[in-house]
């Protein structure tokens, strides 16, 4: 019945739903945990500069930013290959869709703080202002104003960063790790099987839509600004 | 009443050092009692907003002492400073609302910082709202309400912790005439009701007029002129107080400008010699000129006039010219020609 789709990819189809699985949950697990570090370093960036709400000394927000650009700068297969060694600590092993979680965590979290920190730029400077002279601490402005204020820039922030990191997940499978882009090398770059690595592709991709419109649409729903009106007038 | 709850002493803030250094106030001091609706007036840039931003040290100044109800607050720590800002609301020109937070919880929100019970405080807000006229509107975002009902918000948010003082920073500048009356209404009614000392800084002489009792004029840095409005009114000392009276460039309104076109127009500017009226009467009376008023935009305060006047001169040069000369030699008056 599935002659159609040639040979290739009828000896690839029994593994894809298991393998689009690893892709999606190594994604979502590295994205939680980028965000778990890149949250609070995305503050630290966003408000311990001079003028921010933060007074950090200026070596430690100095330092952060090039701690930050420093990981940005380096190549992913790169950075994953020198990290390997702690998922190696963590997990007692070197390959497969687990190992592949710490440096696709590394490498994105000083991506996502770059994008937290544009997020909390974005709050309006005479809100937190506002919000000061009602005696709030820093500590209160952030969790209170900033971070509430910019959530629906963090979501669509957010979408960004799962369909980045699921594009080095895919990169990462030269180096061993499981999920769909390892299956596009192993089985078709390396065996010259070109159909395979297609249809590989053209599944990341639709992957890739998926989570943008998702993450749009939530971010879009989430928004009591400008885009209220017109969804309560949708909704009558 | 009449206690200072806010003095100012030496007040100086300089922005920046060396020579890109600005001087947005310059030995400043002042006086604010207890139940005063207290404006400050003054040009752009004058430094009005670094002076009201200095009261609750939003700005830090480069010298001199705020005191807010008996205690200096320039060298308090922090956590005092913060707790001691519950005490003074702020409101601005730009409302500063929490986009994301519905009015009720932009009402609640400094209720939460003090700890409020989540019912406790939506009863609060709701009460709040229902004073400042926004019952019906209470789960409204800001996106959804119009500019004078969003500063109706942030007024119920500034009064939300019981502050001794409200200031409003240009609050009504962004809204049009017939609100700005509104809101300065509910100020002074919160001022009446509730004991509230209200400070309004302001570029517009009619917001003064409207609501304060107290007026301080600043220019380029400097209090020029302060004391009781009809005092600062009927006899103005500074240059600046004059002119903001009598607003420049608001142009009064052209009536039948069709029918004189060719003839000479010129503008009667009136700094509070002479009444508008007997002027005109006597120009008929003693020179036997006859002129139209195009429009004028002139108040009354106790019985002399300030504004000025739009006046069409006959068309015969001679005429025109006696009526220009006759106008010139009056007292309090000073003549612009106006051309189209
Ligand atoms: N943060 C700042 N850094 C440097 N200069 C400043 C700063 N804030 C204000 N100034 C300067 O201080 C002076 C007074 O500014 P301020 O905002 O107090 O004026 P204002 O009277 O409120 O004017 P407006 O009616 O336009 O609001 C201006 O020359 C301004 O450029
Ligand atoms: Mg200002």
């Amino acid at each position: 019945m599935l002659d159609f789709l040639g040979e290739n990819i009828q000896s690839v189809l029994p593994i894809l739903p298991q393998q689009t699985w690893e892709t999606l949950y190594s994604t979502v697990i590295s994205t939680f945990f980028a965000y778990v570090i890149g949250i609070p370093v995305g503050v630290l960036l966003a408000t311990g500069t001079s003028g921010g709400i933060l007074k950090l000394p200026k070596v430690v927000s100095r330092c952060l930013d090039i701690i930050v650009n420093l990981l940005r700068s380096v190549p992913f297969l790169l950075l994953m290959m020198v990290t390997l060694p702690i998922s190696g600590l963590l997990f007692g092993t070197k390959i497969g869709t687990i190992a592949s979680i710490p440096p696709l965590v590394i490498a994105a979290f000083p991506f996502v703080a770059r994008l937290i920190e544009s997020s909390l730029r974005e709050v309006d400077r005479g809100v937190i202002e506002a919000a000061q002279a009602m005696g709030c601490s820093p500590f209160q402005i952030i969790t209170k104003v900033m971070l509430p204020e910019s959530v629906p820039s963090i979501i669509s922030g957010a979408a960004i960063a799962l369909t980045t990191i699921m594009g080095y997940g895919a990169m990462a499978g030269i180096i061993g790790a499981g999920g769909l882009g390892n299956v596009g090398i192993t089985y078709g770059y390396y065996r010259y099987k070109y159909s395979i690595m297609y249809l590989i592709i053209i599944m990341l991709v639709i992957l890739v839509q998926i989570f943008q419109t998702i993450g749009t649409w939530l971010s879009v729903r989430s928004d009591k600004r400008i885009s209220y009106n017109k969804k309560r007038s949708k909704r009558k | 009443m009449g206690q200072p709850i806010i003095e100012i002493k030496g007040l100086t803030k300089t922005f920046g050092s060396g020579e890109d250094s600005v001087t947005a106030l310059r030995d400043i001091d002042l006086q604010i009692n207890e139940g005063d609706i207290f404006g400050i007036i003054g040009l752009s840039g004058a430094g009005k907003s670094t002076l009201v931003r200095c009261m609750n040290l939003l700005e830090r100044p480069s010298a001199g002492q705020v005191i807010f109800d008996g205690r200096e607050i320039t060298s308090i720590k922090e956590k005092e400073l913060r707790s001691v800002r519950k005490s003074i609301g702020m409101i601005f020109q730009r409302f500063n609302l929490l986009m994301q937070r519905t009015a009720a919880e932009n009402v609640t929100f400094p209720l939460e910082l003090e700890g409020a019970p989540k019912k406790k405080a939506r009863e609060r807000a709701l009460e709040l709202l229902k004073i400042v006229g926004l019952e019906d509107r209470a789960d409204a975002y800001p996106a959804q309400l119009s500019g004078g009902q969003m500063q109706r918000v942030a007024i119920a948010r500034a009064v939300a912790s019981n502050p001794k003082v409200l200031l409003c920073d240009e609050a009504t500048s962004a809204l049009d005439p017939n609100t700005t009356r509104a809101i300065l209404d509910l100020l002074k009614d919160i001022n009446k009701t509730m004991g509230v000392t209200v400070v309004i800084i302001t570029h517009e002489m009619k917001v003064i007029e409207q609501i304060c009792n107290r007026v301080a004029v600043i220019d380029q840095s400097r209090i020029v002129e302060q004391g009781e409005v009809s005092q600062v009114f009927t006899h103005p000392k500074a240059a600046i107080t004059r002119q903001l009276i009598m607003p420049h460039g608001t142009e009064p309104e052209m009536l039948k400008v069709q029918e004189l076109r060719g003839n000479e127009v010129i503008r009667i500017v009136f700094n509070g010699g002479s009444a508008y009226e007997p002027l005109i009467a006597s120009l008929a009376i003693d020179c036997g000129v006859k002129v139209n008023i195009l429009g004028a935009d002139t108040r009354n305060i106790d019985g002399k006039a300030y504004g000025s006047m739009l006046i069409g001169l006959p068309s015969d040069p001679k005429e025109a010219a006696r009526a220009l000369e006759y106008i010139k030699s009056q007292d309090g008056v000073t003549v612009e020609e106006v051309d189209d």
